[in-house]
C-alpha cells in the first residue's frame, strides 16, 4: 500500500513543473505504468484524491496507461509478449530475457494552464 | 557530512521543465510538458545522493527483504558474528514499531539505527538518509539495512543501496516468487531460509522455488541455509565476500552500482537516472 507515497511523490514534482510555468492549475497529469512497477492502478486512483487535495493539481485529471509486459530473448532473439509471473521467451522458451515493458512507473506528461503572457515567453 | 555532498542541490529536471522542443500547445491554448521521469524520482534522487555518501566512504550497503519473520534478524546476527573480525558492520533497523531487531543486533557488538516512522509499510531513501547521517561511515564497510518485512512495498524503492536481498523462508511455501514477482525479480540473491526445516515440510521443493524464480526471468544464486544449524552459512558469507570485493573494485574504477529496482523500462522509456552506473 505505498501507493499514497507514490501520488505524493509525483505531485511534487508534477508542483515543482508548475511553479516554474507560473501555472495556475494542473488540468492533466499522465503517467504509464507497468504490471511489474509494483504500483497497482486501482490503488493509485484510490489514494491520488486525497494526494492532490490542496495542490496546485487540486481539479487535475489523472491518465493511466498500462504498459504492456514484454520481453526480448538473449537466446533466440525473439520479442514477445509475457506475463507477470511467466517472464519466458514466447519463441523458445529461455528464461535469459530481458524485459521490454511492463515494469514503469512514469510521470509521462502534464496539461498546465497558463496565463497568456507567460504562454508568449515560454514560447519565445 | 551534507554540506560537502550537496544536499540541496537543485532538481535535475530544469532543462526538461523549460527545455525548447519539450513544449506544445494544445488545442484549447494549453501548455503540455513531457516529463518522463519516474513516479518516485523524488526518492531515486535522495537514492542517489545515499549512494554517493555510502561510495565516498567505499561502504557496501545490503538491503534485506522478506515477509515478517522470515529470519532477517537472525540471519544478520550469525552473519555479523562470522564477519566481525573481518568488516566494520553496522545495521539500519527498518522494524518500526518496536526497538527490539536494534537490541539484539547492538547485542552483537555492533551499531544499529532504528528508524522509527510507525506504521510505514516501505524504508525509503529519505528515512534511510537521516539513519546514514546517525552513523560514522569513514569506521564501516559493510552496512545491513533490515527493511521492513513485507514482499511488496519494499521492492519499489531505491534506498540507495547497493544490493538487494531476499529472504524466502522455507515455512512460507515455493510459490511466493510466483506470487510477488516485482519483490523477487528486485532481488540480486535469493535466499531460502530456516532450511533445517525442509526435512519436516514436505510441501517446499527447492527445485520448485527455484524454478518460480527463473520464470521471472532471473539468473541470480538460490541459496539455501539455516541461521540456527548454520548449515549453508558459508555460501552465503563467500558471496558476502564476493560482493565486497567487487565493490572496493568498482569504487577504484569510480563507478558504482544500483540495486535491481531501478527499472529496465525506465531507462529504456523514460529518461536514465542521474547515478553513475555499471550494472552487476
Ligand atoms: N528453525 C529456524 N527458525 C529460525 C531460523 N531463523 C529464524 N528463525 C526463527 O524465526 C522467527 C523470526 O525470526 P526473525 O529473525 O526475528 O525474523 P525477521 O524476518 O527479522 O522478522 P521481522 O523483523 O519481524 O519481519 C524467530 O522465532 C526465529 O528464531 C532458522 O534458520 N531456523
Ligand atoms: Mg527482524
Ligand atoms: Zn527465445
Ligand atoms: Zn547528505
Amino acid at each position: 500500500m505505498h501507493e499514497l507515497s507514490v501520488c505524493q511523490s509525483f505531485l511534487a514534482q508534477v508542483e515543482r513543473i508548475a511553479l516554474a510555468h507560473n501555472a495556475r492549475t494542473v488540468d492533466k497529469i499522465v503517467v504509464r505504468i507497468g504490471p511489474l512497477s509494483g504500483v497497482e492502478i486501482p490503488l493509485l486512483r484510490q489514494a491520488y484524491p486525497l494526494a492532490c487535495a490542496g495542490t496546485v493539481a487540486e481539479n487535475a485529471e489523472l491518465v493511466t496507461e498500462i504498459q504492456p509486459v514484454r520481453v526480448a530473448c538473449e537466446t533466440c532473439g525473439a520479442e514477445t509478449n509475457a506475463t507477470v509471473n511467466r517472464l519466458l521467451c514466447g519463441a523458445c522458451g529461455d528464461y535469459h530475457t530481458r524485459l521490454l515493458s511492463g515494469d514503469e512507473m512514469i510521470l509521462a506528461s502534464v496539461e498546465l494552464n497558463v496565463d497568456a503572457a507567460e504562454q508568449l515567453r515560454d514560447a519565445g | 557530512m551534507c554540506d560537502t555532498c550537496g544536499c540541496n542541490v537543485t532538481p535535475g529536471n530544469e532543462h526538461l521543465v523549460r527545455g525548447r522542443g519539450k513544449h506544445a500547445f494544445t488545442a484549447e491554448g494549453k501548455v503540455a510538458v513531457e516529463v518522463l521521469e519516474s513516479l518516485l524520482s523524488e526518492n531515486d534522487k535522495q537514492a542517489v545522493h545515499n549512494r554517493a555518501h555510502l561510495d565516498k566512504y567505499g561502504v557496501l550497503a545490503v538491503n534485506l527483504m522478506s515477509s515478517p519473520g522470515a529470519g532477517k534478524t537472525t540471519l544478520l546476527e550469525r552473519t555479523i558474528d562470522l564477519l566481525r573480525d573481518e568488516y566494520r558492520i553496522a545495521v539500519i533497523e527498518g522494524d518500526l514499531e518496536t526497538e527490539t531487531d536494534a537490541l539484539r543486533l547492538r547485542a552483537r557488538g555492533v551499531a544499529a539505527i532504528q528508524i522509527t516512522t510507525g506504521s510505514a509499510c516501505h524504508l525509503d531513501a529519505h528515512m534511510v538518509h537521516d539513519a546514514l547521517h546517525k552513523l560514522r561511515l569513514a569506521e564501516l564497510d559493510l552496512l545491513f539495512i533490515e527493511n521492513v518485512g513485507n514482499l511488496v512495498c519494499p521492492a519499489s524503492f531505491d534506498l540507495g543501496h547497493h544490493l538487494n536481498v531476499t529472504l524466502l523462508s522455507v515455512t512460507e511455501g515455493d510459490d511466493k516468487p510466483a506470487k510477488y514477482p516485482v519483490m523477487f525479480r528486485a532481488a540480486d540473491v535469493m535466499l531460502l531460509t530456516k532450511a533445517d526445516l525442509l526435512p519436516v515440510i514436505e510441501e517446499f521443493d527447492v527445485g520448485r522455488a527455484t524454478a518460480n524464480l527463473r520464470n521471472l526471468a532471473s539468473t541470480i544464486p538460490v541459496y539455501s541455509l539455516s541461521s540456527k544449524t548454520e548449515q549453508g552459512m558459508q555460501t552465503w558469507i563467500n558471496w558476502l565476500h564476493q560482493q565486497m570485493a567487487m565493490q572496493r573494485k568498482r569504487l577504484v574504477g569510480g563507478e558504482t552500482m544500483r540495486p535491481r529496482v531501478q527499472s529496465d523500462g525506465k531507462r529504456l522509456h523514460g529518461k536514465e537516472g542521474a547515478a553513475p552506473s555499471a550494472e552487476a
